[in-house]
């Protein structure tokens, strides 16, 4: 299967030069179809059969690759394909715009491709240098497929910015895995596992080492500069996908790891939880402020990989305690989220996709009314919105809950430092709730509904292929939310991959674990048939009624100014003054202050502070440095021999002048 | 099923209550009980008009967040009697579902493309957020004080044991009123009899319901009241058999929509920028809460 799998990206690299445009979009269709129906076979059978194991003989260098996918890699497996498949659909649709440019398609399916299918084999290597090569292959065409648009001086720095962070990812795997292979002499994952149970204490530091690396890729704070300037350059599809799942790698880096190491979780947990917190709530707190819908939606995946590691901490602290109710909430919560993240987050970028297909612009102050204009993609960015904000009956509350129960079950303890740090943890994650609510409000409320607030022109640009695949994404949106038990089995299966044997599983704590699961859909089903039959009684009941259409009242003012609408800044104005002092933002005003007032006016751009002062700040002074020595670059050919002279003459003296030095400290000594 | 009777029957005066105690505070004698019921269903019975701008968010919202606080009604226990539907961390789902009406009647309002209605939405949104922690600490701390996480296994084996517990028990009462006044726009926060739009913060946003909507966005304001009511009832009701617990249970109702009616005739409402510090407030009472439980149970180790 995974040969298969594997061939048939590789055909559709060899076929993809050569084909047309026509051919072009219906060869990529059909390949990764069948791409990521040979993916969901696996899957499913890994949860039918088990665990598939199978090795190469591989090379000296490597030895011998182990291949093996547990039932977390059949998770993550089914969860990238799906949005993969959706994304394909969409983004053939999305590209058709660009048919001119071929040979910039041809190259894009083809990184598309690999990035689908090194993203699978990621999880299913177990032999380091593969993981790395993998890694690097996923990596690179990931930066290919944001830089889509690269005559676009932006996107094109978005590009290098998204290039260089995650090759400070993979080299901080690099360091992690030579470090492993010097201390056992093996590139298998299993020596991980072997070398840490030795060395519980360095494996801690192993732990925190990987957890920095995948971490810059999935977006914890404060590795997560890249993501908002990535995702909005990217084309909507690639938003999508990324944000959906390419970020998700790095979450299943974590939880691999978590699978491997041995060592302390404790201390891993506390560590994660905290991390995670600060993550979540700094990250809603940016994306409300933001004014460029994709960058707003970007910061938002900061917020829910936070929500993520909140499951991952609590699950590492229940396999610390030996407390298996944490432990199955913790990471159960943790990888629903992850599934149902991957789902309403590409359901956004897709749905503001095609907002930007119709209007060109994402700048959320100049949009307004699309309603009107793209209904269907109104509904599903509502839909979405409202499963983000983690409300029932949507998928996002499910998710939540559990780790919101795993929260409460932990409350329950016997422990002060960790009653302590699940109140912080549980004070957070209702924090970011809230700001979710404001963010999606705002967004949803003022790009898709009163009046256009700028008189933009708007194409009509929905048919069935761009809102088809959303719809699709929609459903399992709702089954999921009305429907958890579905995944219930699943869940355990995974997490169970998680014990490494600490901690003791009863029957029982898995069922007081999941049991409401099934029952929280019931009631999300009884609040939906309930909405639904309110709505028939008011139908039926004002249906003799008088029902007058009318402008709105203005409280007495009857122009009719789109700008006099509420802007998306005035919305968020209190919430802006209130988080002021934790954010960074810049404001230019220009007051009336002549006596008939003149022009006026106001912009706020908001800029991240972690980005200020993690990058941009050692960035100046790393160059403020390096112009110290800018007279040695004085365009002479002459001073550059003299400067390889010099060198040379310095690598021949340095062991020289060494020595002699020695001798002298030597003659000193003999005093 | 013992709890949604009696919630529905409390709100058909509770209002009426409130109105009375403000007319006679302010020495007038004000109308009769169920004026403000009878308001109700007359809008009920009204025609109504909607706004040319609206899409359909607008008239699905009012339904949705009548049916959000329908739902969450259903999670109330009452004394001894679950309610129709208990699991464990249903209180976390009550939450939720208050917020996806909540959710909902703001977009609602930044549907109508006016200016005054996306100021209430702004404020509205701002302040739910702040008062969301307050609720859930003191949850927390009654899971923690009492070790189960459904209203239900809370209310039924709370107990109040030394003197600090009760010293629990009222500022849980006294944060839960609070939170019941900002979750329905009163008094300190926002004055619903306020005549500028520039003040309001739920007014506001429903300028342009009317008819039908407007009835049952009314209702849902003293369907909240009772629901927060019966929550502070409940910690007093404890396993009291039906003849005691029910006129204990409206005394409570009524004694609480009398405090509302007082603070509404006795306070002045805040500058708007003041109430998200006095909403914050909330927070730390409700952590004076919680630590107040670990010192119950000492846990302080």
């Amino acid at each position: 299967m995974f040969e298969i799998f594997n061939l048939f990206a590789f055909a559709l690299l060899v076929i993809v030069p050569f084909s047309g445009i026509k051919q072009l979009a219906r060869l990529s269709a059909l390949f990764i179809t069948v791409q990521v129906l040979i993916a969901f076979a696996i899957s499913i059978y890994i949860f039918k059969q088990g665990e598939i194991c199978f090795q190469y003989p591989g090379s000296i260098i490597t030895g011998v690759l182990n291949f093996k996918a547990d039932y977390l890699s059949g998770w993550f497996i089914a969860v990238i394909s799906f949005t993969f498949l959706t994304g394909t659909f969409y983004g053939i649709k999305y590209l058709s715009k660009y048919k001119q440019e071929v040979s910039k398609l041809r190259i894009h399916a083809i990184s598309y491709v690999l990035v689908y299918t090194s993203l699978i084999d990621l999880c299913f290597i177990q032999n380091s240098i593969l993981f790395l090569v993998a890694w690097e292959i996923m990596a690179l065409s990931a930066f290919i497929l944001v830089i889509f648009e690269w005559e676009k001086p932006e996107t094109l720095k978005a590009g290098i910015n998204f290039l260089i962070q995650s090759h400070i990812c993979i080299l901080l795997l690099t360091i992690g895995f030579i470090w492993i292979k010097v201390k056992t002499g093996s590139f298998d994952f299993s020596a991980i596992s072997s070398f840490t149970a030795h060395h519980p204490a360095l494996g801690i530091v192993l732990f925190i080492l990987f957890f920095t690396g995948f971490a810059i890729k999935a977006g914890f704070v404060p590795f997560h500069t890249w993501l908002p300037l990535a995702h909005p350059t990217a084309p909507a599809h690639i938003s999508g996908v990324m944000s959906g799942v390419i970020i998700k790698i790095g979450i299943f880096g974590i939880l691999r790891m978590a699978t491997l190491i041995q060592t302390d979780y404790t201390l891993i947990g506390y560590f994660i939880l905290a991390v995670s917190v600060i993550t979540g709530v700094y990250g809603v707190m940016l994306a409300i402020v933001q004014h460029n819908l994709k960058r707003l939606l970007a910061y938002h995946s900061i917020e829910n990989i936070g929500i993520i590691g909140i499951g991952i901490g609590l699950g590492s602290l229940g396999i610390g305690m030996n407390n298996s109710t944490l432990f199955l909430l913790g990471f159960g919560g943790a990888l629903l989220h992850t599934l149902n993240h991957s789902l309403f987050k590409s359901l956004l970028f897709f749905a503001a996709g095609n907002v930007y297909q119709a209007t060109h612009t994402m700048n959320i102050e100049a949009l307004g009314g699309m309603i009107k204009k793209t209904p269907h993609t109104a509904y599903l960015f509502l839909i979405a919105s409202l499963a983000i904000c983690g409300l029932p009956p949507f998928n996002g509350f499910i998710s939540e809950f559990l780790i919101y129960k795993g929260l409460f079950n932990g409350l329950l303890t016997n422990h002060f430092l960790f009653t302590l740090a699940i109140l912080f943890a549980t004070l957070g994650l209702v924090l970011i709730g809230g700001l979710a609510l404001i963010c999606f409000t705002k967004a949803f409320g003022v790009v898709f509904l009163g009046n256009n607030r700028s008189n933009l022109k708007t194409e009509n640009i929905e048919n069935p292929l761009n809102v088809v695949p959303l719809y699709f994404i929609a459903l399992a949106i709702l089954v999921i939310g009305v429907m958890p038990f579905l995944f219930s089995d699943a869940l355990l299966k995974v997490t169970s991959s998680f014990n490494k044997g600490n901690v003791t599983e009863s029957v029982n704590a898995m069922h007081t674990a999941f049991q409401n699961v099934s029952l929280i859909g019931f009631v999300s089903l009884v609040f939906i048939i309930v909405i639904l039959a309110v709505l028939y009684l008011r139908k039926k009941l004002t249906k003799n009624k008088l029902s007058n259409e009318c402008e709105t009242w203005g409280c007495g003012y009857t122009g009719r100014i789109p700008k006099a609408q509420y802007t998306a800044s005035s919305f968020i104005r209190t919430y802006r003054k209130l988080a002021e002092p934790l954010l960074f933002i810049q404001k230019e005003k220009k007051l009336p202050n002549t006596l008939y007032p003149g022009e006026t006016s106001q912009t706020t751009h908001p800029y991240d502070k972690t980005e200020y002062w993690l990058i941009d700040k050692p960035l100046y002074w790393y160059r403020w440095l390096l112009k110290q020595f800018v007279f040695l670059q004085n365009g002479n050919v002459q001073y550059y021999i003299l400067y390889g002279i010099l060198f040379v003459t310095l690598v021949f003296m340095f062991p020289l002048v060494i020595s002699k030095i020695m001798d002298f400290i030597n003659f000193l000594n003999q005093l | 099923m013992v709890s949604l009777i009696i919630i529905l029957t409390a709100s058909i005066f509770f209002m009426g209550i409130v109105v009375r105690t403000k007319s006679l505070a302010s020495g007038r004698k004000g109308p009769g009980i169920l004026q403000p019921i009878k308001d109700i269903g007359r809008l009920l019975r009204k025609g109504s008009v909607y706004s040319t701008t609206t899409s359909f968010v607008f008239r699905i919202a009012p339904t949705a967040y009548l049916v959000s606080i329908l739902m969450a009604v259903l999670m109330l226990p009452y004394g001894n009697t679950p309610g129709v539907l208990s699991f464990e961390g249903d209180f976390v789902m009550f939450a939720y579902i208050l917020g996806f009406g909540k959710f909902l009647m703001i977009i609602a309002a930044l549907d109508t493309g006016s200016s005054f209605e996306g100021m209430g939405a702004s404020r509205e949104a701002l302040f739910s957020m702040l008062i969301e922690p307050a609720f859930f600490i003191v949850m927390g701390s009654l899971a923690l004080f009492t070790g189960h996480t459904s209203f239900y296994d809370i209310f039924s084996s709370l107990h109040f044991g030394s003197n600090i517990s009760y010293l629990i028990g009222s500022l849980a009462a006294f944060v839960l009123v609070l939170v019941a006044m900002i979750e329905n726009s009163r008094m300190p926060v926002d004055d619903p009899k306020t005549h500028l739009e520039l003040t309001m913060v739920h007014e506001v946003m429903i300028l342009d319901n009317s008819g039908f909507d407007l009835g049952m966005i009314l209702y849902a304001t003293p369907l909240k009241f009772v629901m927060y009511g019966t929550l502070i009832a409940n910690f007093f009701i404890g396993d009291l058999s039906l003849i005691w617990s029910l006129p204990l249970f409206f005394t409570i109702q009524f004694l609480f929509a009398l405090t509302v009616g007082l603070i509404e005739s006795f306070m002045a409402r805040f500058r708007m920028s003041h109430n998200p510090q006095f909403i914050f407030i909330l927070t730390s009472v409700s952590l004076l809460i919680f630590f107040g439980v670990l010192l119950v149970l000492g846990k302080f180790n």
